[in-house]
C-alpha cells in the first residue's frame, strides 16, 4: 500500500537582499522599526532643547526684576519652548512609539504605507530644522499661540513668525500622513482573531489620535496660511482696521488647539493602560469603558475650544455652553482614573520603573484634571486665566499625562527595541527625581497665579512671596532636569552593558512580546491566532498547560511542535 | 492661611463673589483629590507583590463603574448649578450707592452691545479703557464739544469715585491686551475692533494694582495700571483738574504750532 508523504513546502524567491547596514540604510529605510527609532531619537533631542529653554526661563524668573535675559530673548524663549514641546516632542514622540509598536501589536509586518511613513519622519525633521534655523536670524516672539495682531508683520517684522508657520505646515503634513497611515494599518492589517473588541488599548488610543489629527490639523493649517498671506501677500484676515478680526484667529487656533491636547494625552493614556495590567498581574479594569471613554473624549474635545477664550468679547451663551461641555468631558477622563486605580486594586504589584512612571502619571494627572475644572468655571477663569495657575494646570496635565507615560514606555519597550534591559537602579532614581522635580516646580505655580502673577512676563516685582515661590519653582526645574539626565545616561550605558532581555522579560500581554528582541525585519515568522485582548498571556498559559500535561503524557505532544498554532 | 489657596478679592462685589465660588470649588476639589490620591496610595501599598499573593483576575464591575460615572456627573452638575446661582451677582452691576458720584443718563451710548450690562437704574460711570503697547489709557465721560471730542483722559492711573458703579468699555488700539486688576474682578481681553465690558464698584477708598494680562510684545511685563478709588468730591476735583491740564497742554501745543508756522529761513518747517 502506498504511503502518503506530506508535501514539503518550498520557498521560492527571485532575489535575496541583505538587510542594510550603516547610516545609509537609515536614510533610505522604510522599515517602521527604524523609522520609529529615528522619530524617538529626534523628538527626544527636541525635548532636551525645549527643556534647556525652560531652564533659562526659570533662571530668569528665579529672582525678581532679574536681568539675565532681555525681554526680547525671554519672549523668544517661551515661544520656542512651547512650540518645541508640542510640535516637535510630544505629538511626534507618540507617533514614533506608534510607528514601532503598532504593527507589532496587531501582528502586522509593517505599516500600510511604508514609504509614506518614511516621508512623515523626514518632514518632521525638516520642520524642526526650519524652525530652529530661525535662531540664527530672528526667533519668533509671539508665543506658541501667535495671536494677531501681534503676530502680523507690523508688530512682528522678523522672520521668526514665518518659521513658526512653516514648522506648523511641515510637521502638520507629517502628522497628517502619519495619521492616515496609522488608521489604514489598524483598519486593514490586524491579524486573524484580532477583532475591534480585542484591540490593545494603546492601539485604540492611536486610532483616536489619528482621527483627531485628521480633523484638527487642516484647521490650523488654514489659520497659519491666512496669517502668512496677511503677513506677506496683502490679505487682512485678522486686521480689524480692514474688516478682519483677531477673534477669528483665536477661534480657528483653538478649534485645533483643544483637540491637540487630547492628541497629546490620549496615547499616554493608552500606554498606561498597557503597562499597569502587566505589573499588577491582572487585566485592565473595564476595557470597554476605557475604549469607549477614549472615543468620547475625542468627540467632546471638539466642543470645548472656546474655554480658551472665556475673557474675550463673545456671547454669554457660548460661555455657558462651553463651561458645560468642559464639565462633560471631565466625566470620561475622571472615570478612567478610577479604572486605572481599580486595575491596581487587589493585584500583586511589581514596582518596576515602568510601573512607577505610570503610578506617577495617575497622581499628577489628577492634579492637572482638577485644576482644569476650576478653569472651566468661567467666572473663576476670569481671575485665573493667563496666570501661572494655567501654567501649573498645563504642566501637570502634560507632564503627568504625556511625559511620564513617555518615560514609562521608554523603560517598558527599550528591551524590545534593543534586546537589553535598562538599569532598574538608575530608572528608579530617574523616576523619583522627575516626579518630585515636577511637583516642586509646578505645584507652587498654582499659588503664584492665585497671587496675581500673569504668564509670559519676563520679570516681576518683589511683592508678596512671589520671589520665594519663583525660587522654589526654579530649584524644582533643575531637579526635574537631572532626572531626565539620569535616563539619558541609563540609555547610553544600557545599550552596551544592559542585561540581555529575551523576547518577553516583563511577562506582558500583547503581541510585540511574542517575537524576538529586537524583532527581525519581517517582525513575525508566524503570528498566533488571537483569542482575547491579551494574546501573549493566553500563549503563556497554553504553553504552561501543554508542558504540564506533557509531563504526564509526553507522547501526545507532536515532535517539532512550536509554541504557535493553538 | 486660606489666602495662600485663593485668588485676590476684597474691593468690589464681583471679585468677592468670584472668590466665594472659587472657595466652594476648592473644598469639593480637595475632597476629591484626597480621596483619589488615598485610593492610589493605598492600592500601591496594600497590593504589593508578596509571597503567596495572587492577583484577582477581575475584568470590571459594571455596577461600580456606572455608579462612579454618575457620581462624577452629579458633582459637576452641582458645580454648574452653583455657578449659575452666583453668575448674576458677578456679571450684573448693581446701582451706585447714595454716597457715590452723581451720574447723568446714558443718552450718548456710542457703543451698543447686547453683552453690555447696565445697573437696574441704568446709571453708571462709563470709562473707556484703551490698551496700547505698553500703556493703558482711560477716557472719561464729559466730552464738551458737539463732535464728542475733548473728553478728559488719563494714562496708567484710573481715578474713580467710591460707592459708584463704574462700567469699563475695554478695547485696544493695536494688539490684543487684557485688562486685569485682580482685587476688582476678572480680566477681560482688549481686542482691537471689539468692545469688551465689565464693571466694578469700590466701597472704601484705596489703591489697587493691576497689569496687562495678555502677551502684547516686549514691554508686556511692564504694562501696569493702578486704580485709585477716592471720595466722589475728590474725584470731581481730579476730573476738573485733568480737564484743565489737558486744555492747558492743548493751548501750549497750539502756540508751539503757530510759532513753527511763522518761522522762516533755516528754521522753517514744512506743514507744521
Amino acid at each position: 500500500m502506498a504511503t502518503y508523504a506530506a508535501p514539503i513546502p518550498q520557498v521560492s524567491t527571485d532575489r535575496v537582499e541583505r538587510e542594510g547596514q550603516g547610516w545609509t540604510s537609515w536614510i533610505t529605510t522604510t522599515d517602521h522599526k527604524k523609522i520609529g527609532i529615528m522619530y524617538m531619537v529626534t523628538t527626544f533631542i527636541f525635548f532636551c532643547l525645549g527643556g534647556a529653554e525652560a531652564l533659562m526661563i526659570r533662571l530668569q524668573l528665579g529672582a525678581p526684576n532679574n536681568t539675565l535675559v532681555t525681554p526680547e530673548v525671554y519672549n523668544q524663549l517661551f515661544t520656542m519652548h512651547g512650540t518645541t514641546m508640542i510640535f516637535l516632542f510630544v505629538v511626534p514622540m507618540m507617533a514614533g512609539l506608534a510607528n514601532y509598536f503598532l504593527p507589532l501589536m496587531i501582528g502586522a509586518r509593517d505599516m500600510a504605507f511604508p514609504r509614506l511613513n518614511a516621508l512623515s519622519y523626514w518632514l518632521l525633521l525638516a520642520g524642526g530644522i526650519v524652525f530652529y534655523a530661525s535662531l540664527f536670524w530672528h526667533p519668533p516672539e509671539a508665543g506658541w499661540t501667535s495671536y494677531p495682531p501681534l503676530s502680523e508683520s507690523l508688530f512682528s517684522p522678523g522672520g521668526g513668525q514665518d518659521a513658526c508657520i512653516y514648522l506648523i505646515h511641515l510637521t502638520g503634513i507629517s502628522s497628517l500622513l502619519g495619521a492616515i497611515n496609522f488608521y489604514a494599518t489598524i483598519a486593514n492589517m490586524r491579524t486573524r482573531g484580532m477583532s475591534w473588541g480585542r484591540l490593545p488599548l494603546f492601539v485604540w488610543a492611536i486610532l483616536t489620535y489619528s482621527v483627531l489629527l485628521i480633523f484638527a490639523l487642516p484647521v490650523i493649517a488654514a489659520a497659519v496660511t491666512m496669517l502668512l498671506t496677511d503677513r506677506h501677500f496683502g490679505t487682512h484676515f485678522f486686521d480689524p482696521a480692514e474688516g478682519g478680526s483677531p477673534l477669528l484667529w483665536q477661534n480657528l487656533f483653538w478649534f485645533f488647539g483643544h483637540p491637540e491636547v487630547y492628541i497629546m494625552v490620549l496615547p499616554g493614556f493608552g500606554i498606561v493602560s498597557e503597562i499597569l495590567p502587566v505589573f499588577a498581574r491582572k487585566p485592565i479594569f473595564g476595557y470597554k469603558a476605557i475604549a469607549a471613554s477614549t472615543v468620547a473624549i475625542a468627540f467632546l474635545g471638539f466642543l470645548t475650544w472656546a474655554h480658551h477664550m472665556f475673557t474675550t468679547p463673545i456671547p454669554e451663551a457660548i460661555l455657558v455652553f462651553v463651561m458645560l461641555s468642559s464639565f462633560l468631558i471631565a466625566v470620561p477622563t475622571g472615570v478612567k482614573m478610577l479604572n486605572w486605580i481599580a486595575t491596581l486594586w487587589r493585584g500583586t504589584i511589581e514596582f518596576t520603573t515602568p510601573l512607577l512612571f505610570c503610578a506617577g502619571f495617575i497622581a499628577l494627572f489628577l492634579i492637572g484634571g482638577i485644576s482644569g475644572v476650576f478653569l472651566a468655571i468661567f467666572p473663576v477663569d476670569w481671575q485665573l486665566n493667563e496666570t501661572y495657575f494655567v501654567v501649573a494646570h498645563i504642566h501637570f496635565v502634560l507632564m503627568g499625562g504625556a511625559v511620564l507615560p513617555i518615560f514609562a514606555s521608554i523603560y517598558y519597550w527599550f528591551p524590545k527595541m534593543t534586546g537589553r534591559m535598562l538599569s532598574e537602579g538608575l530608572g528608579k532614581l530617574s523616576f523619583y527625581l522627575i516626579f518630585f522635580g515636577i511637583v516642586i516646580t509646578f505645584l507652587i505655580q498654582h499659588v503664584m497665579g492665585l497671587d496675581g502673577m500673569p504668564r509670559r512676563i519676563y520679570e516681576y516685582d518683589n511683592v508678596g512671596h512671589l520671589a520665594l515661590y519663583n525660587q522654589i519653582s526654579t530649584v524644582g526645574s533643575f531637579i526635574l532636569a537631572s532626572g531626565v539626565l539620569v535616563t539619558i545616561v541609563n540609555v547610553w550605558r544600557s545599550l552596551k552593558v544592559g542585561v540581555i532581555a529575551g523576547p518577553d522579560p516583563w511577562k506582558a500581554n500583547t503581541l510585540e512580546w511574542f517575537t524576538s528582541s529586537p524583532p527581525p525585519v519581517n517582525n513575525f515568522d508566524v503570528v498566533p491566532l488571537v483569542r482575547s485582548a491579551e494574546p501573549m498571556r493566553d500563549i503563556r498559559h497554553e504553553v504552561q498547560r501543554r508542558s504540564s500535561t506533557g509531563v504526564a503524557g509526553a507522547a501526545t505532544v507532536p515532535a517539532g511542535a512550536t509554541q504557535v498554532g493553538l | 492661611m486660606l489666602a495662600f489657596f485663593t485668588p485676590a478679592k476684597g474691593a468690589s462685589p464681583n471679585a468677592q463673589e468670584i472668590d466665594t465660588l472659587y472657595k466652594i470649588t476648592l473644598y469639593i476639589a480637595l475632597v476629591i483629590f484626597v480621596a483619589v490620591e488615598f485610593a492610589l496610595g493605598y492600592a500601591l501599598l496594600k497590593f504589593r507583590k508578596r509571597k503567596g499573593a495572587v492577583a484577582a483576575q477581575i475584568h470590571g464591575n459594571t455596577r461600580l463603574e456606572v455608579s462612579w460615572t454618575v457620581a462624577a456627573a452629579v458633582i459637576l452638575v452641582g458645580l454648574a448649578i452653583l455657578t449659575f446661582a452666583k453668575l448674576s451677582s458677578i456679571q450684573n452691576p448693581p446701582n451706585s450707592g447714595s454716597g457715590g458720584a452723581v451720574l447723568g443718563d446714558q443718552n450718548n451710548l456710542i457703543y451698543a452691545s447686547n453683552e453690555r450690562k447696565l445697573p437696574p437704574d441704568g446709571k453708571a460711570l462709563e470709562i473707556s479703557v484703551i490698551g496700547r503697547q505698553y500703556i493703558w489709557q482711560f477716557v472719561y465721560p464729559g466730552a464738551n464739544e458737539p463732535d464728542g471730542l475733548g473728553a478728559p483722559y488719563s494714562y496708567e492711573e484710573m481715578v474713580v469715585p467710591t460707592d459708584t458703579t463704574v462700567e469699563l468699555n475695554i478695547s485696544s488700539s493695536d494688539v490684543v491686551h487684557s485688562w486685569w486688576v485682580p482685587e476688582l474682578g476678572g480680566k477681560f481681553q482688549a481686542v482691537p475692533g471689539y468692545h469688551n465690558y465689565t464693571w466694578f464698584k469700590v466701597s472704601e477708598p484705596g489703591v489697587f494694582r493691576g497689569q496687562c494680562a495678555f502677551l502684547c510684545g516686549r514691554g508686556h511685563a511692564r504694562m501696569i495700571t493702578t486704580v485709585k478709588a477716592v471720595p466722589p468730591a475728590q474725584f470731581e476735583a481730579w476730573l476738573a483738574h485733568q480737564k484743565a491740564l489737558i486744555a492747558q497742554a492743548n493751548h501750549e501745543a497750539q502756540i508751539a504750532r503757530a510759532k513753527l508756522s511763522t518761522q522762516t529761513g533755516a528754521g522753517a518747517v514744512e506743514n507744521p
